[in-house]
């Protein structure tokens, strides 16, 4: 189905926070807006949920802690229990503190890396990807609003340019 | 401004007058001969006492020498009974004196760093710095009593010991009476004098026309934080770690040192959130309260991480020399030593890595309790092995100590509180941090 989308374009972020509280306030559904740097508190103002990525970073990082310790204490502890320098091998609490720094290193390995894998997989990141950018400038000093069009195509023009957009476009999708 | 209220001024005093009975109590009950302190091991009838027949009848087995060795044991075992009271003493005092020190630490950094978030707190900051003078006193007091002889806490201090003791009459050089008192002088001498200049020269700023003030509280800050480092590690060389004169590690100092500003911290977040809910500080908001929570979570990490440090490669290399340490504190502190790390890493650690649990006051009261009930262990773990041994105990010595020093701290906290506006008028600082938000 093609729809037709309404691009406001903006060149300072404080225009762009009124602009986007304005139209929330209007109840009007903003499909997205793109920045060339994070604009603080735009999130707020959009009314985005809240990430749940720290959630999955701490998960990881429990998993990789449970991968460290069952790997030690198989390989150290049961499978060859070997006397290496008079380390106490017959438990894994015994030799414990040996372990730690791999525990620790490991938590922190998974944690970390497997959020970063999250983020690239939630946000459709990867190399080869197309860019989905409607207007360069938004990479360089321009902000953009992107509203779709219900038939109300002059009322969402008045709204926006009331907000102060320095140009408005209308595409199709 | 804060008045100090009726309620919690009688609730130091009650404190202060319970803690000084038990105290008394304490050293009432101390052992004054051989005899009692037998007949009082003899009487507890327990593990302790069971675990002294064992070496006794290990000692006696080894027939030259058991007749002495048993003379000498009774005579240890009474000195580690009477030094019970005094150890109590000096746990709490340097518990309380510390958390002081801690935040004056904290609160030079914020300074020397400009902070824009804190300036809104200084005055809470400088209000429990108040107790350094007092409680630096008091360990003073403790100190120069043991160089007396009036205790044994410090086996040093022991003529008798170091003639028959090279490695004592190696250090001798160092560990003497004299020198140590003079060392505790200059260090309790120069943060109790920037403590109270700084403190001069904040409250001045609220009255000046430009900013004179806070730039010299600015320069004397960055400077106080370079002699606070070095004799805040000679500190815990002298009054801590020569309580085990044989023993040595290099990174005690900042293994104190985090014990101390953690605690400090905490205390902030706690007297802060305590000023607030009685409405006397506005401006404070849950970003503050979040900040200090981040400081508690990551200061507790930073001091797991030097415990354990301290702990591993000792472990690890297991040199006779250095492993005694923690030999007897695994034999006989079992509980207070693996339960500190639970107290001090584990709690917070789960407690404060939630963002919105940083913002909840009751969370942040909680685990700031825990974390200091887990660094007065870790004091108490640092010092009573070597004066008390196994006969160790958490009774009425050490809670009356705890309270009584508790109920001064209150005492003096809270008069500091009530003698500036709780809120700094011409700080730089102060407008970002009115408006602070994370």
């Amino acid at each position: 189905m093609a729809s037709k989308v309404i691009h406001a374009f903006y060149d300072d972020d404080d225009v762009l926070m009124l602009a986007v509280k304005k139209v929330k306030a209007a109840k009007h559904h903003i499909e997205e807006v793109y920045c060339p740097f994070p604009v603080h508190g735009l999130d707020k103002a959009m009314g985005l949920a809240p990430t749940r990525l720290a959630i999955t970073s701490f998960l990881y990082g429990c998993v990789g802690l449970t991968v460290a310790v069952v790997m030690m204490n198989y390989i150290m502890i049961e499978d060859w229990p070997q006397d290496i320098g008079g380390k106490p091998s017959f438990s894994y609490l015994e030799n414990m503190p040996a372990f730690v720094p791999i525990m620790f290193e490991l938590t922190v390995f998974f944690a970390a890396h497997l959020m970063v894998i999250t983020f690239f997989l939630r946000s459709r990141l990867w190399p080869f990807k197309e860019a989905e950018n409607p207007d360069v400038r938004t990479t360089d000093d321009h902000f953009l609003m992107e509203i779709e069009i219900h038939n109300n195509e002059q009322e969402l023009k008045d709204l926006l340019m009331d907000t102060g957009a320095v140009e408005i476009n209308i595409t199709e999708k | 401004m804060y008045t100090f209220s009726n309620r919690l001024k009688i609730a130091s005093f009650i404190l202060m007058a319970v803690g000084v009975l038990g105290i008394g109590i304490g050293f009432m009950a101390a052992p004054s001969t051989v005899e009692e302190a037998k007949a009082i091991v003899a009487a507890q009838g327990d593990g302790h006492g069971d675990a002294h027949a064992v070496v006794a009848e290990g000692h006696g087995a080894d027939a030259q020498h058991g007749e002495a060795h048993d003379a000498s044991h009774d005579e240890h075992l009474l000195h580690q009974l009477q030094n019970k009271p005094w150890s109590a003493l000096y746990v709490a005092a340097f518990f309380f004196m510390m958390i002081s020190l801690g935040v004056l630490a904290f609160y030079a950094i914020q300074r020397a760093a400009q902070a824009g978030w804190s300036p809104l707190l200084f005055r809470v900051m400088e209000g429990i710095t108040a107790y350094l003078v007092p409680g630096g006193i008091a360990v003073f007091i403790i100190l120069a009593l043991s160089v007396a002889h009036m205790n044994h806490l410090f086996v040093w201090m022991d003529a008798d010991v170091v003639a028959n003791d090279k490695l004592l009459l190696g250090k001798a050089g160092y560990l003497n009476g004299p020198f140590f008192l003079i060392r505790a002088a200059i260090f309790l001498g120069g943060w109790m004098l920037y403590r109270e200049y700084s403190r001069k020269l904040s409250l001045a700023q609220d009255e000046s026309n430009d900013d004179a003030n806070f730039k010299l509280n600015f320069r004397i800050s960055a400077a106080f934080l370079v002699f606070y480092l070095i004799t805040e590690s000679i500190m815990s060389w002298d009054w801590i770690m020569s309580v085990d004169p044989h023993w040595f590690s290099t990174l005690f100092g900042w293994y104190i040192f985090a014990s101390m500003f953690v605690s400090g911290i905490t205390v902030i977040a706690l007297v802060t959130i305590y000023l607030k809910s009685k409405g006397y500080l506005p401006d404070v908001n849950d970003s503050h309260i979040h900040d200090l929570a981040k400081f508690m979570f990551g200061i507790s990490i930073f001091w797991t991480y030097l415990w354990f440090s301290q702990f591993m490669l000792i472990w690890y290399s297991n040199i006779p020399e250095e492993v005694t340490y923690f030999v007897s504190r695994i034999a006989d502190y079992k509980l207070p030593f693996f339960g500190m790390v639970a107290l001090n890493f584990l709690f917070p650690l789960l407690l404060l890595m939630n963002s919105e649990f940083k913002r909840v006051n009751w969370f942040v009261v909680m685990t700031g309790v825990v974390i200091l009930f887990g660094h007065y262990l870790d004091i108490y773990t640092a010092i009573m092995p070597a004066t008390v041994g196994d006969q160790w105990s958490i009774g009425i010595p050490e809670i009356s100590s705890v309270l009584f020093f508790l109920g001064m701290f209150i005492f003096f906290v809270f008069r500091a509180l009530s003698k500036a506006p709780l809120q700094p008028k011409r700080n730089p600082f102060i407008e970002e941090s009115k408006h602070f938000h994370y």
